[in-house]
């Protein structure tokens, strides 16, 4: 794989080598053209080699405070975001709210309000309601990153898809990229539909029906419930993650059924090309959706995405808050 | 009371058909002569009003309203309601049951009537709940409700599951003569949907509402109306499937009927746009497709009511995420606004659209109200057609603002409404300007 791997710091990300990006959030891949998706990935691309540095730092982010607003637990992008600021230099506070005590009394607003004159830089927000983040960012004066709202989007996660792609394949052109799970209620299949459509790449979904949501042909190239079909000469597989104590028995009879029909296995891979990769964004059901020995195996880039996700999420900090101090200066 | 004679109207009657130049006469509150051509002389002692040549038409009948009292008074009392009202245009309206305490007794029905008289400014006719506390299980006790003042019966924005309930609520209204006015929505089918189901809201990540949750509570009901004998009106329909059942079931049955909510009729579900709550509502904002054919069933007949589900609900409640936010939105105020944008449109007659505020919801009730027919209550509208003005938040007299047509420029208000022959409102030059 080309990597090109500049080592010092001053040629990762030289002042002003970037063009200025133009967005104040990052609230979704929907927001987003193709030339700021792939700005974003150029830009995590550079990012990579500062976390394999022994000093694992840059000081774009100094003295700025990121506040990590989860009201969905999720240890491991909570924990990618902490990091990417944290090497970044930026004060990182985390703030796991319990959608209970909201409930109670606070709401979104109000805690936005709360958040807001503390001044942030940015806040990382993760909420179980499609579009809270957008109205979040409405409610502050700084910038905002949708780390996942509702089953609507996880836009860090696509662009660290993607990246993970190009890395492994060279390049984003002349691909198939088959999507596989519980698309329905996947925030991370809309954002990776989205991210890919947008650079037209082709791009499958395969589920049981009752995993499709409704109108889907408008978001994927192509839909099969046949995942043998689906993965027929596939240079990628992502695999989604099932909800499977909500789904059983609503919209799949069991996990049996489910793994035999659509968990991927050396049998089911052996359609796709033989330099197939598989992804998964984790957490993963070993043994519901994915087998252990592929989840484990050589096509397997799981724990490279874990990688690039940091990268990704460095270079978004860095694109909304970076460069905003270099405009005032 | 003193004698009123409005000369030199454009006095519009869907109950008559009548659209032409001339006078209304009121005495003691009661229309007592609709005259057409050139103005008669007055006899003395008659208050004299030159109309300016304004529309004169029936005061509306709103079908469908929310409010907070008892209970929720921050959000809209049958005093703020009723000035709502009066400023839209609606003398009389059909006041939902949902409130704390529910409006399943005959003692609160007693207690909403005399808090109407002493406080608001237009009629306020209660519903009453079909089953206690709207809970969907036991019938309430009609004869009672009924001979406290009922004219309805209605669960409000709750939908009834049970096919055996639903039977039963027909089968003993009927023995009253009372009609069931029903929101339909089966309960397992709309699950925690938000809006409306399709490619959107699959993009915004909203859980949908399949036209199917309406459709088949609809035909069920249709089967025990027919079953009953009973009068029964679907209080809002939302899709063209609901259309095509209504008129299959209206030519073997003239007992049956339904309504459509103004926002179903003029929004569709484009204007969820950025997760927009005020446009959170219950039945959904459907599909262009579907709103094209409410146009149509209001035109051919099928839909016989059109009312502004008018319900108040407060920033808190609101300012939510999308799927977290209550339905529902205000409309008393916009209401015929709303309604004329398909009149200026060319889509539907002026005639047609007021039959379907005043005649068709009188009808139904069993009113005296909503026609220009001597011996009927003086409830009438003074109307400018074409006045432009903005629907804007500081201007709305309903105590909450979840408006979805805020910001809206819109053509024709009313400029006077009365009620029982008195002037209940009077537009105010600059007002939405």
């Amino acid at each position: 794989m080309a990597e090109s791997s500049p080592e010092s710091t001053e040629e990762i990300r030289p002042r002003g080598a970037w063009p200025r990006f133009s967005k104040k959030h990052l609230l979704g891949i929907a927001e987003l053209n193709a030339f700021e998706i792939v700005d974003l990935i150029d830009r995590a691309e550079a990012m990579v080699p500062v976390s394999r540095q022994e000093r694992k730092s840059l000081p774009t982010l100094s003295g700025k405070t990121q506040i990590n607003l989860f009201f969905e637990n999720s240890t491991r992008t909570q924990g990618s975001f902490e990091i990417a600021g944290k090497r970044l230099g930026a004060q990182v506070m985390n703030m796991s709210v319990k959608t209970s005590s909201v409930a109670k009394g606070e709401t979104l607003i109000d805690t936005a309000a709360t958040l807001n004159a503390m001044r942030p830089d940015v806040i990382v927000v993760r909420h179980s309601a499609s579009g809270a983040v957008h109205l979040l960012a409405q409610k502050v004066g700084c910038s905002v990153i949708n780390a996942g709202d509702g089953t609507h989007e996880h836009p860090t996660q696509a662009l660290l898809d993607a990246l993970t792609i190009r890395r492994h394949k060279g390049r984003l052109n002349s691909l198939t990229v088959a999507i596989c799970g519980d698309i329905a209620h996947s925030r991370v299949a809309r954002s990776n539909l989205l991210l890919l459509g947008a650079l037209q790449i082709r791009t499958r979904v395969i589920a049981p029906r009752t995993l499709l949501p409704a109108g889907i042909e408008s978001m994927a190239s192509e839909v099969f419930t046949d995942m043998r079909e689906g993965l027929r000469d596939a240079d990628v597989v992502m695999m989604l993650r099932l909800q499977h104590e909500r789904a059983a028995g609503r919209m799949i009879p069991s996990t049996r059924e489910y793994y035999r029909f659509y968990g991927l296995d050396a049998e089911k891979l052996s359609f796709a090309k033989p330099d197939v990769i598989v992804m998964h964004p984790g957490p993963m059901n070993r043994g519901v959706e994915i087998d252990p020995a592929i989840a484990d195996g050589p096509r397997s880039v799981i724990t490279d995405q874990v990688e690039m996700g940091v990268a990704v999420r460095m270079a978004v900090l860095d694109a909304l808050l970076a460069e905003k101090n270099e405009q005032n200066a | 009371m003193s004698r009123l004679v409005v000369q030199n109207s454009r006095l519009v009657d869907p109950a008559s058909g009548l659209d032409a130049m001339g006078s209304l006469e009121v005495d003691d509150g009661v229309i007592v002569s609709v005259s057409t051509g050139p103005a008669k002389r007055a006899p003395g002692g008659t208050t004299l009003l030159d109309a300016g040549g304004l529309v004169l038409a029936p005061g509306l009948i709103d079908m469908r309203v929310f409010t907070g009292e008892p209970g929720h008074e921050y959000r809209e009392t049958l005093a703020s309601a009723g000035e709502a009202a009066a400023a839209g245009g609606v003398t009389s309206f059909l006041l939902m049951p949902d409130t704390l305490p529910v409006i399943d007794d005959g003692a609160l029905v007693d207690f909403l009537i005399r808090r109407a008289k002493a406080t608001a400014r237009v009629n306020v006719l209660p519903a009453a709940a079909i089953s206690r506390g709207l809970k969907g299980e036991e019938i309430t006790e009609f004869g009672l409700l009924k001979e406290a003042g009922a004219v309805c019966f209605s669960d409000g924005r709750q939908s009834i599951q049970s096919a055996r309930l639903m039977r039963a609520a027909m089968s003993y209204a009927a023995n009253f003569d009372m009609p069931i006015v029903h929101h339909l929505a089966e309960r397992s089918l709309a699950g925690d949907g938000v809006m409306h189901e399709g490619a959107f809201a699959s993009v915004l990540g909203l859980k949908g509402i399949p036209a199917e949750a309406e459709t088949i509570p609809l035909s069920r009901d249709l089967q025990l109306a027919a079953l009953t004998g009973a009068r029964y009106h679907a209080a809002q329909l939302s899709s063209a499937h609901s259309i095509e059942l209504m008129s299959h079931a209206k030519r073997r049955s003239a007992k049956i009927s339904c309504g459509v909510s103004i926002n179903n009729l003029s929004l569709n579900e484009n204007d969820v746009g950025g997760y927009r709550t005020f446009f959170k509502l219950s039945p959904p904002l459907r599909s262009e497709d579907d709103r094209q054919a409410l146009i149509a069933g209001l035109n051919d007949g099928t839909i016989d009511v059109i009312h502004s589900d008018h319900d108040p609900q407060d920033s808190e409640v609101k300012r939510q995420p999308f799927a977290e936010a209550s339905d529902g939105a205000i409309g008393l105020e916009t209401l015929l606004a709303a309604a004329l944008r398909l009149v200026h449109s060319g889509e539907v007659e002026l005639l047609t659209l007021l039959r379907a505020m005043t005649q068709r919801p009188a009808e139904i009730l069993g009113l005296e109200a909503g026609r220009l027919a001597v011996g009927a209550p003086a409830d009438f509208i003074l109307v400018d057609l074409d006045y432009p003005w903005q629907a804007r938040e500081k201007d709305f007299r309903s105590r909450s603002h979840n408006s979805s047509f805020e910001g809206a420029r819109l053509a024709g208000k009313v400029m006077a409404t009365y009620v029982a022959g008195e002037k209940v409102f009077a537009h105010a030059e600059g007002e939405g300007a």
